[in-house]
């Protein structure tokens, strides 16, 4: 397929501007010098990949991403970073100084996975192939074939609330127990 | 010495053996009953009467009869069966698999483990008895017992691997189990590694032998030694050789035997069942597993074996003579004898062995159960402590002196294995090593004597009132006394006892039979030999050491008024011989002294004297300053290697994350373009 | 709409979570890029999913996994995060340097 063919259909054109701002927000969460801009940022960068979800016919997955993701994960950074008492302006110190070693290995992956894409798929296309996927075939799925896996992340995920609170909550000191307890 | 009156006994297809019925079927019961013990100890013990006691010796005690049910069938009917339970597959090809064998050789070490390990047991209940972590102590000996029983039970390479590390775990656990003192600790190490080092041999002689063969089943690896597959062929002295470095490790093969004597920091019934009697004796059971494989196909690897063996039983029985603790002492002498096994069996001597494993077992388990007894009176594991405790402890005394001699080889078991091994090597055509075990047994009875009159003879030296110990204690030294008297009958060459036969013809009842060479009547010119150096040995001995004198360490030393001050100068051979090592600045020059000297003595002390300064050399030069040395040196190199690269330990996480990421891309680049 | 221009963006995404992960001082920010990474991983499930499509929709159901599994990770670290700084008054990984030599 011909760039100029690939280029002539419209949804390709949303996908560029789409995928212009995964790739550009993706790029900045990695860089930004604010921690909070860094975070926003990756709002940016996940809603866009929610858009990409929808183009690629999974609505209720683009919709539990953008619920669960920017809903409750983000806040939840938010909340991190404010506790953390991370600098809010900027910050030179964010980063550490040995930049070209990672950048090396990062574009290493980058270029396999790039490469191997290019060498196994070339051809391949994708839409026209059927209806998006109904939520209601991914419940029977879930409920189906993958219930053992399903209870076992919901184990996990009780597991982790538990251990979250344990984790973070503080164990008062004596002292602290009786002042608490007069006021 | 004609060999005319050996034959290359060809029993091989001719076994009658019955299948055991439902003793046998079910055997493997025995092997997890240990095991269940241990953790029900761990649960229950310490709520226990007896601190868990009973509970394994309730476990060790059903053994016991179930060994013994097994013998009596062995012996009457012969009992040959193997029973295996599929676990899972290795690779392609290869399948794990865990069962038991029930075979004259596995019920031998079945009834050695039960029957010694009970009397053991009871014994440790009154040694034991108000000391620290003592339902610990039951649960650590109990997973011995169990491992060492999934260890001689195995019909696979895999499962004996399994029983080793087990056997070795537990070992490291009471070797270090009084850990408030360092030493200890250093002991309980010292024995890990040294295994550890072996084992690596074990598991790739194993791997080796297994891919070649293409099963880890004795049956199948030794069916085809004996009919000589050509791919096992290829590899078979590499993969005998590295068994035997497995071997050596856990049997104190020279020069890996520096951690047994450490190894008698742990209690001392600990050092009687798992350091005397059985657990070092697995590396000989080894080798008889797979007697068929050094036997045929494997002959090159016999020679290093019998020199390794014969250096063993003269070299570090030498050691001996100048050990002062009582139980050190009697490690020696395990070595040493764990050497005649080794010798013996790659002499090609299967019977030979495997009768001195059996009656070792009791006479050297009796010996330390004895010297567990003296301590517990004395408090002491010096001898310089001890001294005339016939009078205080008789029933000690008695059972320590039928210890002795059939130790030393005079007239009771010790003798009849002895004089078995000594005239299946000679009659191999091992002249030079047959002289060598008959030197050892010299030295075998002469240090024997001098640890007899230092511990029980004379007058007492030690500070608190000596007693018998309780009959807990006693009783199981006369159980074992009765074995170490009389076991030696079972195997008279040429004679078959009604109804049961002997010793040699239920060892041949094995999964693959293999022909071995043992004697068919009494060699009465080499068991006279032997007979002469044991009795020349405790006259020797006897005649050194008898005297009473005031202090111990006088009655240690020899008493001639102008020899005493060359004796405090053999004294201090070991200060004499890590000089000379050293550097050249004069001790030699004393060394010739001493030696001028001591060539005008009398022969009675010089033999005496000579023997002992030879093991002061052995243990001073070859065994602290060479063998320890090289093992020194080693963890020298590993020690400098980790200090350069523990730099690499930075603790910077995302140093490692990016090492992390560069290692996945090296390696998909390499799958994917290079491979 | 070809594969490629999904799988490609996932591998830019990705790369760009190695880069961050390995670059950050800040745990907060350390965890953030392993998000884009868990997202890029995603973009492929889906992008597979519709492709060849699969009776179960298995692609989907595996993206809701990692996305609830995620959720609990962020959770737990920075649960991990708050103590650490409750103990030493950074957030910084560079601080955390007990485990060397």
């Amino acid at each position: 397929m011909t760039f100029s063919a690939w280029i002539s259909e419209p949804i390709n054109w949303v996908f560029l501007l789409v995928g212009l701002i995964v790739l550009v927000s993706g790029f900045r969460v990695v860089t930004a010098k604010n921690v909070v801009h860094a975070a926003l940022l990756l709002v940016a960068a996940l809603a866009g990949t929610a858009g990409l979800f929808l183009m690629l016919a999974a609505e209720f997955v683009a919709w539990v991403l953008v619920l669960v993701y920017i809903g409750a994960v983000i806040v939840l950074f938010l909340f991190g970073i404010m506790i953390t008492r991370a600098p809010t302006g900027q910050d030179e110190g964010l980063d550490s100084e040995k930049k070209i070693v990672p950048a090396l290995l990062s574009v290493g992956v980058f270029l396999l996975m790039a490469w191997a894409s290019i060498d196994a798929f070339s051809t391949t296309l994708v839409g026209g192939t059927g209806d998006p996927i109904s939520t209601e075939l991914i419940g029977e799925s879930l409920l189906g074939r993958f219930v053992i896996p399903f209870e076992v992340v919901s184990f996990v995920l009780l597991a982790a609330l538990i251990g979250s609170i344990t984790l973070a909550r503080k164990d008062l000191t004596p002292i602290e127990e009786e002042e608490g307890q007069r006021v | 010495m004609q060999s005319g009156f050996l034959i290359l006994a060809q029993e091989a297809h001719e076994i009658q053996a019955g299948d055991g019925g439902w003793w046998a079927d079910t055997a493997g019961i025995m092997l997890v009953l240990p095991l269940g013990a241990f953790l029900l100890i761990l649960a229950v013990g310490k709520r226990m009467k007896y601190d868990g006691g009973e509970i394994a010796i309730g476990a060790l005690a059903i053994n016991a009869v179930w060994a013994s049910v097994l013998m009596v069938l062995n012996m009457t009917e012969g009992v040959l069966t193997q029973t295996t339970f599929v676990i899972g597959r290795i690779g392609s090809g290869l399948v794990f698999e865990l069962g038991w064998i029930v075979d004259g050789l596995s019920i031998l070490m079945y009834f050695l483990v039960s029957v010694v390990g009970l009397l053991v047991f009871i014994y440790a209940v009154g040694y034991m008895k108000g000391d620290r972590r003592v339902p610990w102590f039951f649960a650590a000996f109990s997973l011995f017992a169990g491992s060492m029983l999934v260890l001689v039970g195995a019909p696979n390479l895999v499962q004996m691997i399994i029983g080793w590390e087990g056997v070795g775990l537990a070992s490291y656990l009471l070797i270090g189990f009084y850990w408030e003192d360092i030493a200890n600790v250093k002991a309980g190490n010292k024995a890990f590694l040294v295994n550890k080092v072996a084992d690596v041999g074990l598991v790739l002689g194993a791997i080796i032998l297994a891919l070649a063969v293409g099963s880890f089943d004795f049956f199948d690896i030794n069916e085809a030694a004996i009919s000589g597959n050509a791919e096992l062929g290829a590899v078979a002295v590499v993969g005998a050789l590295l068994l035997f470095f497995g071997a050596m490790g856990k049997s104190a093969v020279f020069p890996l035997h520096i951690w047994l004597p450490d190894a008698m920091a742990g209690p001392t019934p600990v050092s009687a069942l798992m350091h005397a009697a059985t657990m070092v004796t697995a590396g000989v059971y080894l080798m008889a597993r797979m007697f068929p494989l050094y036997q045929n196909m494997a002959q090159e690897a016999r020679t290093p074996m019998i020199v390794l063996g014969a250096i063993t039983l003269f070299g570090v029985g030498l050691l001996a003579l100048v050990a002062k603790d009582i139980k050190r002492l009697l490690a020696y002498s395990t070595v040493s004898q764990l050497g005649y096994m080794m010798t013996a069996i790659a002499a090609g001597g299967y019977t030979a062995s495997m009768f001195h494993l059996f009656t070792h077992a009791f006479f050297k388990a009796l010996l330390f159960l004895c010297a567990g007894s003296v301590i517990h009176a004395v408090h002491s594991n010096n001898m310089s402590d001890m001294g005339g405790l016939r009078k205080y402890m008789p029933r000690t005394y008695w059972t320590w002196i039928a210890g002795s001699l059939a130790l030393a080889g005079v007239g009771l078991s010790g003798f009849w294995s002895k004089d078995e091994i000594l005239s299946t090597v000679g009659n191999e055509g091992y002249q030079f090593v047959m002289w060598v075990a008959i030197a050892g047994a010299f030295v075998t009875a002469f240090y024997m004597a001098r640890a007899t009159a230092l511990t029980f003879h004379g007058s007492y030296k030690g500070q608190r009132e000596p007693h018998e110990s309780p009959s807990v204690m006693t009783v199981p030294l006369i159980l074992l006394a009765i074995p170490t008297v009389f076991a030696g009958l079972l195997n008279i060459p040429g004679f078959s006892w009604p109804a049961i036969g002997n010793f040699t013809e239920w060892l041949a009842v094995r999964i693959v039979p293999m022909g071995d060479h043992h004697a068919e009547s009494i060699d009465w010119l080499i068991a006279g030999i032997g007979l002469l150096a044991a009795v020349a040995g405790i006259a020797v001995g006897w005649a050194i050491f008898s005297k009473d004198r005031d202090r111990q360490e006088d009655r240690d030393l020899f008493e001639i008024p102008v020899f005493y001050p060359l004796f405090r100068r053999g004294y201090y051979i070991d200060d004499v011989a890590l000089g000379v090592v050293g550097a050249t600045n004069g001790p030699i020059a004393r060394f010739v002294d001493w030696t001028n000297t001591h060539i005008l003595d009398a022969i009675v002390n010089g033999v005496g004297m000579a023997v002992k300064h030879l093991g002061g050399f052995v243990y001073g030069v070859i065994d602290q300053r060479g063998v320890d040395g090289v093992v020194h040196g080693v963890s020298a190199a590993a020690d400098g290697a980790g200090s350069v690269l523990r730099k690499m330990q930075t603790g910077r996480v995302q140093q490692y994350a990016a090492s992390f990421v560069a290692g996945a891309l090296i390696l998909v680049v390499v799958f994917v373009f290079v491979l | 709409m070809i594969l490629n221009q999904f799988l490609i963006l996932a591998a830019a995404l990705f790369a760009f979570g190695i880069y961050g992960l390995l670059v950050r001082r800040n745990i907060v920010l350390i965890l953030l890029s392993v998000e884009l990474m868990l997202t890029a991983v995603n973009i492929n499930f889906i992008a597979f999913e519709s492709v060849f499509r699969s009776s179960d929709a298995i692609g989907q159901v595996f993206t809701i996994f990692i996305i609830t599994v995620a959720a609990a990770e962020v959770g737990i670290g920075l649960a991990i995060v708050l103590m650490i700084f409750r103990n030493r008054k950074s957030a910084n990984v560079d601080d955390l340097r007990l485990m060397r030599y």
